[in-house]
């Protein structure tokens, strides 16, 4: 069996700074790490490979960076590493980005399970695992929170929707996108580090993978971003200030007016 | 159907129509006003009644596609994706709005990516340009910025929006619309995969359909005294909800988390106890009718989206709320 797992680079985005003058991010000096969702899918396609064998591959769609978060995922023990790059690839959306993506698993072939995080903490569409399946006519189960058995042809899961947890049987070869629940993400290990510094990536380039030119970067993405705004808030906040028992008091009576003033009580 | 030019994807569980079904109706009304089109509203399910489907007319939808098969009763992306491009294929939509669930969530990239169109998901605010043409926009890098986004060249232009994000549409009584029938049949409803049952959750918490919310942040420093917000939630009888610092720190579940990486609110009262309101935060709640603040710093973000704020000690503050409430006017 050969599990693919698709991660990101993404930045760490606890540190994003805005540039206030310009409504602009800056990206200078800020880490990039594997997108905190995408570790789930990584242990998801770590224990599927302890429990029932076979090989388990990372791989990420990024600049020539992305191979630290490739290098991380080794370390916690996937066998190999794929590294798609290009310059031809810079302002994919989603659709472009699912595209490369789904072809290069067309070259890798035979992959039985594709594993995606929910979704990337910075794009934050989840689009791309559904994407990739239906550009492969891959079945898709979404959102899965268990896996509970596997088998040559089929896997079971618990899938979470909003009234609580749906049982499917899926078919191989299948996509799947997991949630926070399906593992406990590993930690890296001190072997796995030694491993992961020694290993080759796989560097897989525009050329390599039959491509239209026009599916694909800038040009290829149906999205366009027309404009970029700071968000504003805007309310007229009436101030209470609480210093002593008496204005406590006092400011207690006026929320309480206004709750029920608003019919909140 | 043919000026049905406008889709919304509407959802049913167990034959009953969802309520962000009508969340979805209720945007579409501004936009088709501006694109001066018809609204139709999609729907997947089995032997649907007409008295629910015409709940969809009565809240702005012209026209009812409901595509019905036993397998259809419920979500299956392999059959529900077939049939959705079909249709559009037959009626060529110039928009499709779905809501962002774990269906809209699932079909509508499957789709987009299937129909080689756009998708932009979690969509805060739509409008329409002068062209027509749909402007989508949403928070981007953690919610620090909005971008406002198109899809150019293509068709149909797709985007999916929160769920609660919006208010739903008040129905007109006696609306007329039309409500057009499918076979799903008609197409090929194969799967490959089987869905055996829905253990349904036992969440005692409904923090999207509460019209309270109470939300509790750092401020309160420790586990052991949530216990006082939720003796303030149970005299309110509102929900009681959190932010990541709180749920990150494991004093409240992830189900409780309101914000871009949890849950989006609407509520009619939001009340904010010992949170900064980070942008992120915000983007969960700011959209309540009422918001009440309580913090210590006169200086935190939370007052900048709050209707009253009080300026102090939370520990002091709501033990006096609290007896208040118990005793309504004797206090
Ligand atoms: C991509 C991304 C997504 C995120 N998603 C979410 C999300 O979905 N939801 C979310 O909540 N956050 C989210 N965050 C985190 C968010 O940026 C903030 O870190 C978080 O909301 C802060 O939580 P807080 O207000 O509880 O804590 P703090 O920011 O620490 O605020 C605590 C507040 O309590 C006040 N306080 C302290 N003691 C008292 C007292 N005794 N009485 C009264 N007031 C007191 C303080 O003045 C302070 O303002 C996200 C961040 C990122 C980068
Ligand atoms: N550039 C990429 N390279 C590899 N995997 C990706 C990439 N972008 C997205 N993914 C996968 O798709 C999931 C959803 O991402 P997104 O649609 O960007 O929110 C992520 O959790 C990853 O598993």
């Amino acid at each position: 069996m050969r599990i693919v797992v698709l991660i990101k680079q993404v930045p760490e985005t606890k540190s994003v700074k805005m540039d206030e003058e310009t409504g602009t991010v800056i990206r200078e000096g800020v880490e990039s790490i594997v997108n905190p969702l995408d570790l789930y899918a990584i242990e998801a396609a770590i224990s599927l490979k302890d429990q029932y064998g076979g090989e388990t591959v990372a791989v990420s769609m990024g600049p020539p960076k992305a191979d630290i978060c490739i290098k991380e995922a080794l370390s916690m023990g996937i066998d190999k590493g794929v590294l798609v790059s290009d310059r031809a690839f810079a302002g994919s959306d989603t659709w472009a980005t699912s595209y490369i993506l789904g072809e290069t698993i067309k070259l890798l072939g035979d992959v039985d399970m594709i594993i995606c995080g929910e979704r990337a903490t910075d794009g934050d569409t989840g689009q791309v695992g559904p994407e990739v399946a239906a550009h492969l006519s891959l079945p898709v189960a979404s959102y899965i929170n268990a896996i509970e058995s596997f088998n040559n042809n089929s896997v079971s899961l618990s899938r979470q929707v909003e009234q609580g947890d749906e049982m499917l049987d899926v078919a191989l070869p299948c996509l799947l996108t997991v949630v926070k629940e399906v593992a406990t993400p590993r930690l890296p290990t001190l072997d796995g580090k030694i491993r992961a510094k020694a290993a080759d990536i796989q560097l897989i380039t525009a050329d390599m993978l039959k491509l239209n030119p026009d599916y694909i970067g800038l040009k290829g993405s149906p999205t366009r971003v027309a404009k970029i705004f700071r968000p504003k808030v805007t309310r007229e906040c009436e101030l209470l200030f609480a210093k002593d028992d008496a204005t406590i008091h006092a400011g207690v009576d006026k929320l309480y007016a206004f709750l029920d003033s608003k019919e909140a009580l | 159907m043919n000026n049905a030019k406008l889709w919304i994807l509407a959802e049913q569980f167990e034959g009953e129509i969802l309520k962000v079904s009508y969340e979805l109706l209720g945007r579409a009304k501004d936009l088709s006003k501006k694109k001066n089109c018809q609204v139709a509203a999609v729907i997947f399910g089995a032997n649907l009644g007409d008295a629910e489907l015409q709940k969809l007319i009565d809240r702005g939808a012209d026209f009812v596609l409901a595509i019905e098969a036993p397998e259809l009763k419920h979500f299956d992306n392999e059959a529900y994706s077939r049939c959705m491009l079909g249709m559009i294929d037959k009626y060529e939509p110039e928009i499709i709005i779905a809501a962002a669930t774990s269906t809209g969530r699932t079909l509508m990239p499957y789709v987009a990516m299937t129909a080689h169109t756009g998708l932009t998901a979690d969509c805060t605010v739509l409008d329409i340009d002068e062209e027509g043409k749909l402007l989508q926009t949403r928070p981007a890098i953690g919610g620090n910025i909005m971008a406002t986004i198109r899809t150019q060249g293509f068709m149909p232009q797709m985007a999916t929006v929160r769920p609660h994000s919006s208010k739903p549409a008040a129905p007109v009584e006696g609306r007329v619309g039309e409500i057009v029938r499918v076979d799903g049949n008609d197409f090929d409803l194969s799967s490959n995969i089987k869905r055996k049952e829905l253990v349904l959750s036992s969440e005692e918490l409904q923090l999207q359909e509460a019209d309270k919310v109470v939300i509790v942040g750092r401020g309160i420093k420790r586990a052991e005294n949530i216990k006082l917000i939720r003796e303030l939630c149970d005299l309110l009888g509102a929900a009681l909800g959190a932010t990541r610092d709180v749920v990150d720190r494991g004093w409240l579940s992830y189900p409780h988390q309101v914000g871009l990486s949890g849950k989006t609110i609407n509520p009619k009262l939001c009340v904010s106890i010992g949170v900064s309101g980070a942008i992120q935060q915000l983007a969960g709640m700011q959209t309540a009718e009422n918001i009440i603040a309580i913090n210590k710093d006169p200086e935190a973000q939370i007052f900048k989206v709050a209707d009253i704020g009080m300026v102090g000690d939370l520990f002091e503050i709501v033990p006096v709320l609290i007896a208040k409430l118990k005793n309504g006017e004797s206090l």
